[in-house]
């Protein structure tokens, strides 16, 4: 059936309305965003990777000159922040924006322009940041930004500036990513997938996404507050003119509590999709899952002064504290149950992401655990600000996070891009990255017990420590090697074009394996009807393997043989140019560019209400149909 | 069997009343998130109420403005009340309706805003800006905040009225109403604790 | 002091953890270090010691705060081998074997066994979050009375001033404190955020501008004790270094008069070169008591000649050291406040034998 083109009130197009450069430019096509953010996470990953060596070639040694101590704390601060908002939550994002909307069956995102909105804030955010480097020098007062020290007075130059302006942009982006996914999943479901069968993953996107709803304002208003403190003279945060400094400290941990679980939930989704699929078992225990996932959403409210046991809020304070944050460890075992019970009985294949995936099991028993003792507010008065905590969250936020993802991210490789990845690279990848994260780590919680502060740039010799931080350096250059890897294996794979099935591995039991690899422009050329709890799973044990779709009637997006597809806009790059501006308007400081750029960002939105954005009809591929 | 014709037709609409219905859910996000910028801003308030150290005490100079903002009150909560009229309004279909309550509500939200500007020109003209002590501060925070939906809310409600004489709605069209009646509604609700934590308990020490 | 009294011989039968030998100490942290350290033989043949170890407390609150970690470093340990076990032997045992080609059962869940699961595991934290508030009262009951000693600790970038309130002295970077009784510190910043902390004799709690917050420590035996800064504070964070010095009481009571009584004047025509220096120069920061000297920007240096270590207790005090210090502070602590005047090798003799003079 063909469609008879004078007929449509909206275009009909044979090829995509976004290919070629300037088509990347304007796209709202969440595949394309997603491989965006994970192209721009991995290379803030690299910059924040090399940050992390110099940190330990200057530790390798007591005394050591590679770095002056000024030097260190900016690249230290830089480190974190770039890891935390620039490296860690785009590829989160990009995972999940290239994933999710396909698992749940859906064409794409709620809001696909506010869709590409969120990466622009993303990109400029860690431009800005980045750049800091070239405007007189990077912030230096700590990821955590605590006041006074990041105050007009003791933090004068450009890089703190870049910073807020840097990190509100990243904020603004994961808000508005989150509000986007939070209505897909409520939204755009396929039709028979009710909340209680949505594949896992869905699960966990929803409850990061409301944890970076609500968590993430406090941030920024406190953001806002030392803004505000930097570049009117007001006080929020100095003592002298009424102000608090614990005010920055809590409102930065409301959030930045939470923010751990908004890296970690997404990591847990990854490792909980591989074992399942390759084991051959549903995830074992699901309504556990949804609990286990309620119940952390709700934790996280309850457990941000855990980083605060030093600022003496009195014992009944920290001790209600302690409780809450214990508590966490119980659905963060309820995940591990969760596995074990999907390992249960199955059939493990080790692939390159079940290899991730297992590792990411042990080194995550370490960082909670180790995580158990830290939360003792008696104990933690000893490690406040001590190696230890160095060690224990970096098992949490590598071993955890990172295993978690490249899990994920091998697991869904050969979708996103189309060609399968080459194992035998991977594998020694792999180990070498294993074995190089628990050389590094696993001597930082020893020096914590040996009392070693954390954020120092040298020490001295007869204070012990040494021979511990040499073999930490060399874990941190082995780690290297084994991103390198990593990055040389993906590169293969894309050049030797080994051609990805639709079901690539051959394990597939959601929707996103349905559809060809790399998924078409419309996802779906048939929307899927779902009939079961894993819905590929149940067209292989009860129909022929393929997807049934649903009656033409319902399948609101198709017409003829076309599919219904948003317009690419401009005007997301317009907003996000403006910001780019007005933010340099705000790091310099300079308030023409801050105005310049603010008036492209209304004329952005302007453009964005006027624009004609009732999308077109793409003729789907004679082979697809 | 509808006509080809008709079938685009309801396709194309059908993707309008979607996306719409996606809007709607997303405001009612959004709002959630705006009640945590209002709590973090209170919060901030109230955690450091009683400590300017210097200069006009709060109190002092809220004590000049309070009888305009028990006025001002009044009328945002009438535009409340108006707000909900135009939505019930275009629910009917009644687009005079819908275009009578909106002018109303933005002729209303209007006066406020002014009545906000002139406090603000008053007490600045007295001496109290910004910087000038940490009661200040907060004071311009929470209220300049609350100022600006406000202003986004008056924008929102103009666009409603220019495509309602333009004809987009109808009483099955109503959605975009609903999504500008809510984020007013938001506003309107934030005032009422505004008011009481900023105006009056300033006068229960 | 409520305290129950610490029992060695109880606490090491009852614990794998506690380490009393250095040597044993040693090969702990070995152990726990993984196959890392056991890679790296020369550490372990070094004769190291480890001046801030938080495993050989020397005081009560750091032994009840000592007592609380192992509890729970036991704890998890315990928990992880278990938990691997079960997981490497599940691993290893529903491994696909080749010819499984056959599907494996397809559990969805099983309500008797995730409740048990959810049970157990509230059970269990709720054993695990109750042992270690102990130490949490212990660490947050100020000793009373007034046998106990009183201290204000002010952080400085990058060094920290001690004052005794009530015996009228002034010192930094260096708390002497008697053996056998609580000091009760009270900590604030006057610019960035610092937090005071000797490990072996105890937690800490963070020295905030703008507001005191109060801790305790104590010593069993006479001797130094280290500890240093552990909140980013700027440029030498790491150069803030801070020591405890120990004494018998009656060591410290002579001491606190040797301090009361201080010897301010100079002995040799050197010596008085080096007070007119000061004079010109260091007074404006410094303050000498029982001289003109009343700066209070840098630390107060009354008996300097009796401190042990110099420039934020990153150099040991000897004459060369403090020549080295007074000629270039930035080398040693990079942002130093104190700027470099540069001395002549005369000026810095003077300075240096009218500085090792005070005692």
């Amino acid at each position: 059936m063909a469609v008879a083109a004078e007929k449509l009130d909206l275009p009909v197009r044979q090829t995509r309305a976004d290919s070629g450069l300037l088509g990347l430019i304007s796209t709202v096509d969440h595949k394309k965003i997603g491989l965006l953010y994970l192209f721009t996470g991995i290379l803030f990953l690299v910059v924040g990777g090399i940050e992390a060596l110099l940190i330990r070639l200057q530790l390798a040694r007591p005394l050591n000159t590679v770095i002056t101590g000024e030097t260190y704390n900016q690249v230290l601060t830089q480190h974190g922040t770039v890891m935390i908002f620039f490296a860690a939550t785009p590829i989160i994002w990009g995972l999940f924006n290239y994933v999710m909307p396909i698992m749940i069956g859906a064409r794409d995102v709620a809001f696909p322009r506010l869709n590409m909105m969120s990466y622009w804030c993303l990109l400029w955010g860690g431009v800005i940041v980045n750049a800091a480097w070239f405007l007189g020098g990077a912030v230096d007062a700590g990821w955590f930004a605590y006041v006074p020290l990041s105050s007009a007075q003791f933090s004068p130059g450009e890089g703190m500036n870049a910073y807020l302006v840097g990190v509100q942009l990243g904020m603004l982006s994961t808000m508005l990513t989150s509000i986007n996914f939070v209505v897909t999943i409520l939204k755009m479901r396929a039709p028979g997938m009710g909340l209680m069968n949505m594949p896992p993953l869905a699960w966990f996107t929803l409850m990061t996404s409301i944890l970076a709803i609500t968590a993430g304002i406090p941030f920024m208003v406190a953001m806002l507050f030392l803004m505000m403190d930097r570049w009117f003279g007001t006080s929020f945060f100095a003592p002298g003119g009424g102000g608090d400094v614990l005010l920055w400290q809590h409102l930065f941990w409301i959030f930045g509590h939470p923010e751990v679980y908004i890296l970690l939930l997404p990591a847990l989704a990854c490792v909980s999709e591989v074992l399942s699929a390759f084991a051959g078992k549903p995830l074992f225990g699901y309504k556990s899952m949804v609990a286990a996932i309620s119940t952390i959403g709700i934790l996280s409210w309850i457990v941000w002064m855990h980083h605060m046991y030093t600022v003496g809020a009195g014992s009944p304070t920290n001790t209600a504290f302690v409780i809450g944050t214990k508590a966490v460890s119980v659905p963060a075992a309820i995940f591990v149950f969760i596995w074990l019970g999907t390992l249960w009985g199955g059939r493990l294949r080790y692939t390159l992401p079940v290899h991730y995936a297992v590792a990411m099991m042990f080194e995550f028993y370490i960082g909670g655990l180790t995580g158990l003792v830290n939360a003792s507010s008696s104990v933690d008065r000893q490690f406040q600000d001590n190696m230890w905590i160095v060690g224990h969250f970096h098992f949490v936020a590598i071993g955890g996070i990172v295993f978690g993802l490249l899990a994920g991210l091998t697991y869904w490789w050969p979708k996103m891009t189309g060609f399968m990845l080459n194992e035998a690279i991977g594998k020694p990848g792999f180990w070498v990255l294993f074995l190089g994260f628990n050389l590094t780590f696993a001597p930082q919680l020893v020096e914590g017990l040996l009392g070693m502060p954390r954020r120092v740039y040298t020490y001295l010799p007869e204070q012990g420590w040494a021979g511990l931080n040499a073999v930490s350096s060399i874990g941190a250059f082995m780690q290297a090697v084994g991103i390198v890897i990593l990055v040389i294996a993906l590169l293969e794979s894309v050049l030797s074009r080994r051609r990805a099935t639709a079901d690539a591995w051959g394990v597939g039991r959601s929707l996103e394996w349905s559809i060809p690899s790399p998924a078409p422009a419309y996802n779906f050329a048939r929307l899927p009807l779902v009939r079961g709890h894993e819905a590929l799973w149940h067209e292989k044990m009860h129909g022929d393997g393929k997807m049934q779709p649903v009656p033409d009637e319902e399948d609101h997006g198709r017409h003829g043989n076309a599919v219904h597809m948003p317009s690419p806009s401009f005007m997301p790059a317009v907003v996000g140019l403006g910001l780019l501006v007005a933010g340099f308007g705000g790091v310099l400081p300079n308030v023409t560019l801050a105005i310049a750029g603010g008036v492209v960002v209304a004329l952005g939105i302007l453009g964005w209400a006027l624009e004609d954005a009732r999308g077109y009809y793409l003729v789907v591929k004679e082979e697809e149909a | 069997m509808t006509t080809k014709a008709e079938a685009v037709g309801h396709a194309a609409g059908h993707h309008a009343h979607a996306a719409l219905d996606n809007l709607k859910r997303g405001v009612w996000v959004f709002l959630a998130s705006e009640c945590i910028v209002f709590g973090s801003l209170i919060g901030t308030y109230l955690a450091l109420w009683g400590r300017s150290t210097s200069g006009p005490q709060p109190h002092e100079m809220l004590a000049q403005v309070l009888p305009e903002t028990i006025v001002a009150t009044f009328i945002l909560l009438l535009s409340g009340f108006t707000m909900a009229l135009a939505v019930h309004a275009v629910r009917r279909g009644n687009v005079g309706g819908l275009q009578l309550w909106t002018l109303a509500t933005i002729v209303l939200g209007a006066v406020f805003l002014a009545f906000k500007i002139k406090d603000y020109a008053h007490l600045v003209g007295e001496g109290w800006t910004f910087a000038s002590n940490i009661g200040a501060t907060t004071f311009y925070t929470v209220t300049g905040t609350h100022a600006v939906h406000l202003a986004v809310g008056l924008v929102w409600l103009l666009a409603v009225l220019v495509n309602s004489l333009r004809g987009r709605y109808s009483s099955e069209n109503a959605t975009a109403v609903e999504c500008a009646g809510l984020y007013w509604h938001f506003v309107d609700m934030a005032w009422m604790v505004i008011f009481p934590v900023i105006y009056l308990l300033e006068f229960a020490r | 002091m409520a305290l129950t009294k610490w029992d060695p011989e109880r606490s090491r039968k009852r614990r794998w953890f506690y380490v009393r030998g250095a040597r044993t100490r040693r090969l702990l942290a070995g152990g726990a270090a993984l196959a890392a350290l056991a890679a790296s033989p020369p550490v372990l043949a070094q004769e190291v010691r480890y001046p801030q170890t938080l495993l050989k407390p020397a005081g009560d609150q750091a032994r009840a705060l000592y007592e609380a970690m192992a509890w729970d470093i036991e704890f998890i340990t315990f928990v992880f081998f278990i938990v691997s076990l079960i997981t490497a032997f599940i691993l290893i045992r529903f491994k696909h074997r080749d010819g499984e080609d056959g599907l494996p059962p397809q559990a969805t869940g099983n309500l008797r066994w995730e409740l048990g699961a959810w049970l157990v595991l509230i059970v269990g934290l709720i054993v695990m979050a109750l042992h270690p508030l102990k130490a949490e009262t212990v660490f947050a009951s100020m000793p009373k009375g007034d046998d106990a000693i009183d201290v204000q600790v002010i952080g400085h970038q990058w060094w920290w001033e001690i004052r005794y309130p009530k015996l009228g002295i002034v010192t930094a970077n260096e708390l002497h404190i008697p053996t056998g009784t609580p000091v009760r510190i009270a900590t604030t910043s006057v610019d960035v955020i610092h937090s005071f902390e000797i490990p072996r004799l105890g937690g800490k709690n963070d020295s905030l501008p703008g507001r005191w917050t109060k801790f305790w420590i104590e010593a069993d035996e006479p001797g130094i004790y280290q500890g240093q800064c552990f909140e980013l504070c700027g440029a030498s964070h790491a150069r803030m270094l801070a020591r405890v010095i120990a004494h018998t009481p009656a060591d410290f009571e002579a001491w606190v008069r040797a301090r009361q009584n201080p010897q301010s004047q100079p002995e040799s025509d050197l010596a008085r070169a080096g007070e007119q220096t000061f004079k010109a120069t260091c007074a404006l920061c410094h303050t000498i008591d029982g001289t003109a000297a009343k700066g209070t920007i840098g630390p107060n240096l009354t008996a300097f000649g009796t401190r042990t270590s110099i420039g934020g207790g990153v150099l040991a005090n000897t004459p060369e050291n403090l020549a080295k210090w007074l000629a270039d502070p930035a080398a040693i602590k990079p942002g130093s406040k104190m700027p470099n005047y540069n001395l002549s090798k005369e000026q810095i003799d003077g300075l240096v034998a009218y500085l090792m003079g005070l005692k």
